[in-house]
């Protein structure tokens, strides 16, 4: 019966759908939460929290048993004394950071992380981060974002710091060759195997951003074209185009098709050939069809809700219907960017209920209305759906898992079987 | 500003919470911006708990602020008793909100709603989870405590024929072995005849609240949570409380007796005859004489401190040499019992001074909390759990309370478990240079000498280039020290045993220097070891 969906001619989707927003309570984390990933990311890179006891918490909690040597973030906790007068708080700030910087002489670069409390009390960073630079430069780089949840969503903490960093690279020289820049956080080891089609296809140069290193910074500019490898990257992108770089539009690389169209779009930047284009990814997509063949019979006809999180969830529905034959209830999003995700919204078949926001009670109500097949949600949610008798998928492992590319699709599909594979398994017994 | 790696306890709204979870009955409506919603997963993950905490966010945003964020307070409280019907409500605000003073409760009176609000007030710049918790449950009991008409009327004796009956104080959500703790608890006063009449604020309704007052007498099972309560209590319905929190053999017999003098009751048939628990067999037992004068380092709340101290030195022969707490509320009872032990109390909720003293002391065991799982396991010692906070894994799905009889076999044999590993390691310390069992393939780069060669050598760690200063922490041998080693008493110090190398590395420095030696021989080392050996 899936099929039928999946085979729908690719129409005009969701584009002009209408959209629920709504406003209530919302079940997301805050920006500060990609610290979790970046922090590994960018390897000698500090992430200091300037914040409450709450930010604190929050990331130890979020970290959970993840991190169990030092790990490369911290908070400034504000406390009483601080909020008494704001000049003090300064001084108390360059005080920490320099404790800090003796502590981990190894760090290059550090960001000085933006919280609900530090915006509310109207703390410059900015200045904060200007003034240490004057006193640390050049060893050590000092910039600010915010990832207050007051201001970002969870992965938006990742577009904040990201697009913070947009502003620091450096300039490419007039007349340079055109380039191209993957944007967002990929695992490593999807970078690589990107990095080897790119060079199989003769694109280049390609760099990633955010680098490995703060020494990396990759050179931007006019001749500079990047494609997005997330969709939550709205102020990054803002920021590369201030500085003349512009994005090449393409769906995202999850699953096949989003990998295909994804690779296509560079592709075309630099004039590849559609047989050699055909030649280079064939192999990946015979692979990756394999793999999900294997899963689609679990997937077919079930029917998927999908409350907001990190913003991936249009790309993954687009790949859960189209690639998967899985049915549609609800795709929720905390922000809906429509113009980076014009292809995806394209791609979803036509009469997707798409939410935007949050309203988390009257969420649930239609969500339990709706009785669907696997909800994917936060962990403040799913054990107590779970309990309720439905499947889960709890959603920041689609954060912290490589899903993109062609030899992620299996895994990608996987991670939504096996909840499923798990129930059965469990009745069975 | 404070630099924080780790935080021992949570902000105060958190404690809030964990009375709120814990309790039936009850909604909290916390005023926070977006992204607080990350406690829910405290409760649906760690305690793995089946339904959502009973408590509606506000998450308010940037675009809030220029608008009505008292009206959108407003709006939630409605909506959430019109949702829960919750038999009483909390309201609060976390740090964010506190600084944008909407005064959650004035704004909840103005509800009217028809039940009781009751308004906290938490200054999470100054104070933590534990207080939050006790906070919260001493407001809870001051507005909701009955029966009324017996507010401040003396205690008259018990009528003949009933049993003596305690209220159980201080279990919460979210709480270190609460669970199975009540449970043993209880058991352990059905055994007396002694009935429990109310146990808060787990599993309490706010209606259960109002029979608080029937109590002969109070159980203050975690005083963090429950001391405050009771005191209001005792002033209110005149009803003692227990002073002793009945961890380890001792403390529980001590509890045993305590209760039967508040009840009024014979407690021979429980404190006579054998004990009930294996714990002091086990103990006594010819294997456990290994365990004589082992090291320990304690750490952790005040009251799971103080009762691991006392079941060290008394119950398993254990020598203490640092005991510490992050609660500073309780700071008097842990320089109380430290005195008892000749130790320098440590009162912080700095992870890195407790990391610092535990690299001193180089004990060869460590009692503590999560975040002294990770400082052992830096510094490649022993350790078991004994406080909160705590990971997933100490919310295990089997019965193991920490309180009682059967808690003290649970105590045992989750102390001596990290040891037993250490005595397979001592065998290491005597064949040396087994194909299979070779300790010191461990990078000795750490500086920390061998004991990092034991189980994971923490390849995050050993990756992390940038952690050199943390790895080499106050207390380990300086390399200036080590400057001062013969080849040949470097070798034979590779000799001992890796859990008894550290203090003995640390007591050779010493003895050179204050010797005036330049050089440490082999026969400074055994010099050294001879001045120090027990008399």
């Amino acid at each position: 019966m899936s099929a039928v969906i999946a085979l729908q001619p690719v129409g005009d989707g969701c584009v002009d759908a209408p959209v629920l927003r709504e406003r209530g309570q919302r079940e997301v984390f805050c920006g500060l939460t990609g610290i979790i990933w970046l922090h590994r990311k960018i390897q000698d890179a500090f992430f200091l929290i300037v914040g409450s006891r709450t930010c604190a918490h929050l990331m130890q909690s979020a970290a959970g048993v993840m991190i169990f040597a030092e790990p490369r973030f911290g908070t400034a906790i504000i406390d009483e004394r601080d909020l008494a007068g704001l000049a003090d708080c300064n001084a108390e700030l360059d005080h920490v950071v320099a404790r800090l910087l003796e502590r981990r002489p190894g760090i290059r670069m550090l960001f000085l992380v933006g919280s609900c409390p530090s915006e509310v009390i109207k703390l410059d960073l900015s200045r904060a981060a200007q003034r240490l630079n004057a006193r640390f430069a050049p060893a050590v780089r000092v910039l600010n974002y915010s990832g207050s949840g007051i201001e970002t969503t969870f992965t938006q903490g990742e577009d904040a710091c990201l697009a913070a960093l947009a502003a620091e690279l450096p300039a490419a020289p007039a007349g340079a060759a055109p380039s191209l820049l993957v944007v967002g956080t990929l695992a490593d080891v999807v970078e690589d195997q990107f990095a080897r089609l790119f060079a199989q296809l003769d694109v280049g140069p390609v760099r990633f951003f955010p680098p490995r290193r703060a020494g990396e910074l990759p050179a931007i500019g006019p001749n500079t074209r990047f494609l997005l490898a997330q969709p939550f990257l709205a102020d990054t992108a803002r920021a590369l185009e201030a500085r003349g770089a512009q994005r090449l539009a393409a769906p995202f690389p999850l699953g096949i098709e989003g990998t295909t169209a994804w690779l296509r779009a560079a592709a075309d930047l630099f004039g590849v050939g559609a047989e050699r284009f055909e030649r280079v990814t064939a192999p990946g997509r015979e692979r990756a069809a394999a793999a999900l063949a294997r899963h689609r019979p679990r997937l077919e006809g079930k029917r998927i809700f999908f409350f907001p999180d990190s913003q991936l969830e249009v790309p993954l529905a687009r790949f859960l219907a189209r690639e998967l034959g899985m049915r549609l209830v609800e795709v929720g999003t905390p922000y809906l960017h429509r113009q980076h995700l014009a292809e995806e919204l394209a791609w979803l078949p036509a009469g997707t209920a798409l939410s935007e926001g949050q309203d988390v009670e009257r969420q649930l109500d239609r969500c339990r209305a709706a009785r669907p097949d696997l909800v994917v949600c936060g962990l403040g949610l799913a054990n107590p759906l779970e309990a309720e008798g439905m499947t889960t998928k709890w959603a920041i492992e689609l954060v912290f898992t490589p899903i993109h590319g062609y030899d992620q699709a299996g895994d990608l599909a996987e991670l939504f079987t096996r909840p499923l594979v798990r129930r059965d398994l469990l009745a069975a017994a | 500003m404070q630099l924080t790696v780790w935080t021992y306890e949570g902000p105060p709204h958190v404690g809030a919470m964990r009375v709120a979870t814990g309790m039936k009955g009850l909604h909290y409506v916390l005023h926070a911006p977006q992204g607080d919603t990350y406690a829910d997963l405290l409760f649906t993950m760690i305690e793995r708990r089946a339904e959502r905490p009973p408590v509606t966010y506000t998450t308010f945003q940037a675009r809030d602020l220029g608008g009505d964020t008292a009206e959108l307070f407003k709006t939630a409280a409605r909506e959430a008793y019109e949702r829960f019907r919750p038999q009483a409500i909390i309201v609060g605000a976390s740090c964010t909100a506190e600084l944008i003073q909407d005064d959650p409760g004035g704004l909840a009176k103005a509800l009217d709603l028809p039940v009781p609000v009751v308004p906290l007030e938490l200054p999470s710049y100054q104070r933590k989870e534990n207080w939050g918790a006790a906070e919260t449950f001493y407001q809870l009991v001051r507005a909701l405590a009955g029966p009324a008409d017996r507010k401040g009327q003396p205690r008259g004796a018990r009528e003949p024929g009933r049993r003596p009956r305690c209220n159980l104080l201080g279990p919460t959500a979210l709480g270190f072995r609460h669970r199975d703790d009540v449970a043993e608890v209880t058991k352990l006063l059905v055994r007396l005849g002694v009935d429990v009449n109310v146990v808060a604020p787990l599993g309490a309704t706010p209606a259960d609240f109002a029979r608080l007052g029937e109590a002969d007498f109070n159980v203050v099972l975690y005083p963090e949570v429950a001391h405050t309560a009771a005191q209001w209590l005792q002033r209110t319905f005149g009803q003692p409380a227990t002073k002793t929190v009945p961890i380890g053999v001792g403390a529980t017999r001590e509890f045993v007796a305590e209760v039967a003098q508040l009840a009024g009751i014979d407690a021979s048939a429980v404190l006579d005859g054998a004990s009930p628990s294996r714990a002091p067999w086990y103990s006594k037992s010819v294997d456990s004489t290994y365990l004589t004068g082992k090291r320990v380092f304690v750490f952790g709340d005040a009251t799971h401190a103080v009762a691991a101290a006392r079941v060290a030195t008394h119950e398993m022969g254990f020598t203490v040499v640092g005991l510490g707490t992050y609660s500073r509320e309780f700071a008097r009872e842990i320089r109380a019992a430290a005195a008892l032990y000749g130790v320098e109390p440590l009162i912080t909720d700095d992870y890195l001074e407790v990391e610092a003293k535990v690299a001193e002391l180089q004990p060869e065991l460590v009692l503590g909390t999560q975040m002294e799982r990770h400082i052992a396991k830096r510094l490649g010692i022993p350790c078991a759990v004994i406080s909160a906070p705590v990971h997933v894994q100490d919310f295990p799905a089997r019965y193991s309370p920490q309180m009682g009889f059967e808690g003290a076999n649970v105590l045992f044999d989750t102390w001596v478990h990290p040891l037993m590993m250490g005595l397979e390691e001592h065998l290491l310390g005597m064949f040396r240079g087994d194909f299979e069992f070779h300790e010191d393939a461990a990078p000795s780069h750490l500086g920390r000498g061998a004991p990092a060669a034991r189980g994971e050598p923490s390849p995050t760690h050993a990756a992390d280039d940038m952690a050199a200063p943390a790895a080499a922490p106050p207390g380990a041998s300086q390399t200036t020290a080590q400057a001062l080693w013969t080849a040949e008493a470097e070798r034979e110090l590779k000799k001992i045993p890796f859990f008894v190398r550290g203090k003995a590395r640390r007591n050779t420095e010493r003895f050179a220097v204050e010797r005036g030696l330049s050089t440490i021989t082999l026969d400074t080392l055994y010099d050294a070891k001879a001045h120090f050996s027990p008399r």
